[in-house]
C-alpha cells in the first residue's frame, strides 16, 4: 500500500517539474530532492559569506573614497545575499546554526574560487568582474529553478549583482588607462584569477556526479561546461577591449562552432582546493568561526534584552 | 523545523513597495525582537529603495492551508463558471457591460 502512495507522489512531483510547476516548502518531495537543495542552497550561502573576505581584506585600503563606498556596498551586498539564501535553505527544514556549523565543522563546501589570496589593489577588479560575472552566469540560469523559495532569491540577487561586475571592469578599464606599472598589476590579477575563475563553474560534465539528477529535477537548468562556454565567450572580448590578454595560449575564436576554444583546466589544482589545500581554505574557516565566537555574547545579549522586555510588558 | 533554544525567532518580511500598493512578501530573517526585526528588514530588503513601509511577523504566528488538502480546498471555486461574467450571453449589438 504504502509503496503504491509514494510512487504515485514521485510521479505527481516529477510531472509538476515538468510542467515547471514551481515546488514549494510544504509540497511533498522526494527525500533525495531535499538533500540535493539544501546542500545546493547552504553552499551558495556559504559562498556568499565566506565571499565577503577577500574583497573585505581591501575596504580600509581603497584608493579613493569612491571605491572604498562602491566596495563597502558590494560586501554588504553579499551579506545579503547569504542572508536570503540562508532562510531558503531553513524553508527545507534545517536550522540555520546547524548549516553554518557544518561549514566550519568543513562538512560543506563554498566556492573553491574564495581560497585564493587578494593581494593587490587590481585583484579587487579581477574579482568583480571575473568572480561575480561567473556567479551571475550560474544566478542568471538558476532564477528558473524548480524550488520557489531558491528562485526567487535568485531573482533578488541577480538583480543586486550586475553593479558588481560592473564596478570590477571599472577598476580594470581604469588601471589599463594607467601607468605601465598599472597595466602590469591588471594583467597580472587576471592572470592568477582567470583559471580559477573558469573552475567555478565545477567539474566537467563528464565527472560531474550530481548533473544529471539535477537537470532531471529542474534544480539545475544548464550544465557546468555549457555555463563555462557561455561565461568565456562572453568574457574574452571585454579582457581584450581594455587591452588585457587571456592567459591561455590555446584560446581561440571557432567558427564553426559559434565559440571560443580553450585550454585544458588544471583539475588537480580544483581538486586540491575544494579538498582543502588550497592558498587560504584554513584562514576562511578560521576567519568564519573567529566571527561565529566572537560575536556570540552579542546574540545572547540581544535575545535575554528581548526576553526581559516582553515579561516586563507582561507584568 | 528543529528549532535551537538560542537562536534568534524567524520574521517574515512584508514590503509595501509604493504608496497606493499592498504589502508583499519578500522573505524572512532572524531577529530577536520585533524592533531588531524591523531593522534588520530595512538591511536586508530595502537597501535600494524597495520599500516605504515595513511588516514584520514572527513566523510562528502564521497559519497555513495545508498543499495536501488544496484541491478539496480550492475546487469549489473551479466548478462555479457562472461566478466570472464570460459566462453569460449577450445580446448582439452589446458590447461593453
Ligand atoms: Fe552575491
Ligand atoms: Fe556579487
Amino acid at each position: 500500500m504504502e509503496t503504491i502512495t509514494l510512487e504515485k507522489l514521485a510521479e505527481n512531483f516529477q510531472a509538476k517539474i515538468d510542467a515547471d510547476i514551481k515546488i514549494e516548502p510544504n509540497d511533498w518531495m522526494p527525500e533525495n530532492y531535499r538533500k540535493t537543495l539544501i546542500r545546493q542552497i547552504s553552499q551558495h550561502a556559504h559562498s556568499e559569506i565566506v565571499g565577503m573576505l577577500p574583497e573585505g581584506n581591501w575596504i580600509t585600503r581603497a584608493p579613493s573614497l569612491r571605491r572604498k563606498a562602491v566596495l563597502l556596498a558590494k560586501v554588504q551586498d553579499e551579506a545579503g545575499h547569504g542572508l536570503y539564501l540562508y532562510s531558503a535553505t531553513e524553508t527545507l527544514g534545517v536550522s540555520r546554526e546547524d548549516t553554518i556549523d557544518d561549514l566550519h565543522e568543513g562538512k560543506v563546501k563554498y566556492s573553491s574560487i574564495f581560497n585564493y589570496p587578494t593581494l593587490t589593489w587590481a585583484d579587487m577588479g579581477a574579482v568583480g568582474w571575473l568572480v561575480d560575472g561567473a556567479a551571475i552566469m550560474n544566478q542568471v540560469a538558476l532564477c528558473r529553478t524548480s524550488y520557489g523559495p531558491y528562485a526567487r532569491a535568485m531573482v533578488k540577487i541577480c538583480k543586486e549583482e550586475s553593479f558588481h561586475q560592473r564596478q570590477g571592469y571599472e577598476i580594470m578599464t581604469n588601471l589599463m588607462k594607467g601607468t605601465a606599472l598599472q597595466k602590469e598589476m591588471a594583467q597580472d590579477a587576471l592572470n592568477r584569477f582567470w583559471w580559477p575563475a573558469l573552475m567555478m563553474f565545477g567539474p566537467s560534465d563528464a565527472e560531474s556526479k550530481h548533473t544529471e539528477q539535477s537537470m532531471r529535477w529542474r534544480v539545475k537548468r544548464y550544465t557546468n561546461d555549457e555555463l563555462r562556454q557561455a561565461f568565456v565567450d562572453a568574457t574574452v572580448p571585454q579582457a581584450e577591449l581594455i587591452g588585457l590578454t587571456v592567459p591561455d595560449p590555446k584560446l581561440k575564436w571557432n567558427e564553426e562552432r559559434g565559440h571560443y576554444d580553450f585550454g585544458d583546466i588544471d583539475w588537480d589544482e580544483f581538486w586540491q582546493v575544494v579538498g582543502g589545500n588550497g592558498p587560504c581554505n584554513k584562514e576562511r574557516i578560521e576567519a568564519r568561526v573567529k566571527a561565529k565566537e566572537d560575536g556570540a555574547w552579542v546574540r545572547e545579549a540581544a535575545l535575554a534584552f528581548a526576553e526581559k522586555r516582553k515579561m516586563r510588558e507582561n507584568q | 523545523m528543529n528549532m535551537k533554544s538560542n537562536e534568534w525567532p524567524l520574521w517574515e518580511v512584508f514590503i509595501r513597495s509604493k504608496q497606493g500598493l499592498n504589502h508583499k512578501h519578500v522573505g524572512s530573517l532572524r531577529a530577536p525582537d520585533a524592533e531588531m526585526a524591523l531593522q534588520n528588514a530595512r538591511d536586508v530588503y530595502t537597501r535600494r529603495s524597495e520599500g516605504i513601509s515595513i511588516w514584520v511577523v514572527q513566523s510562528s504566528m502564521i497559519v497555513a492551508s495545508d498543499p495536501t488538502e488544496a484541491d478539496a480546498l480550492f475546487e469549489p471555486a473551479d466548478s462555479k463558471v457562472y461566478r466570472h461574467p464570460t459566462f453569460y450571453d449577450l445580446p448582439d449589438g452589446i458590447e461593453h457591460m
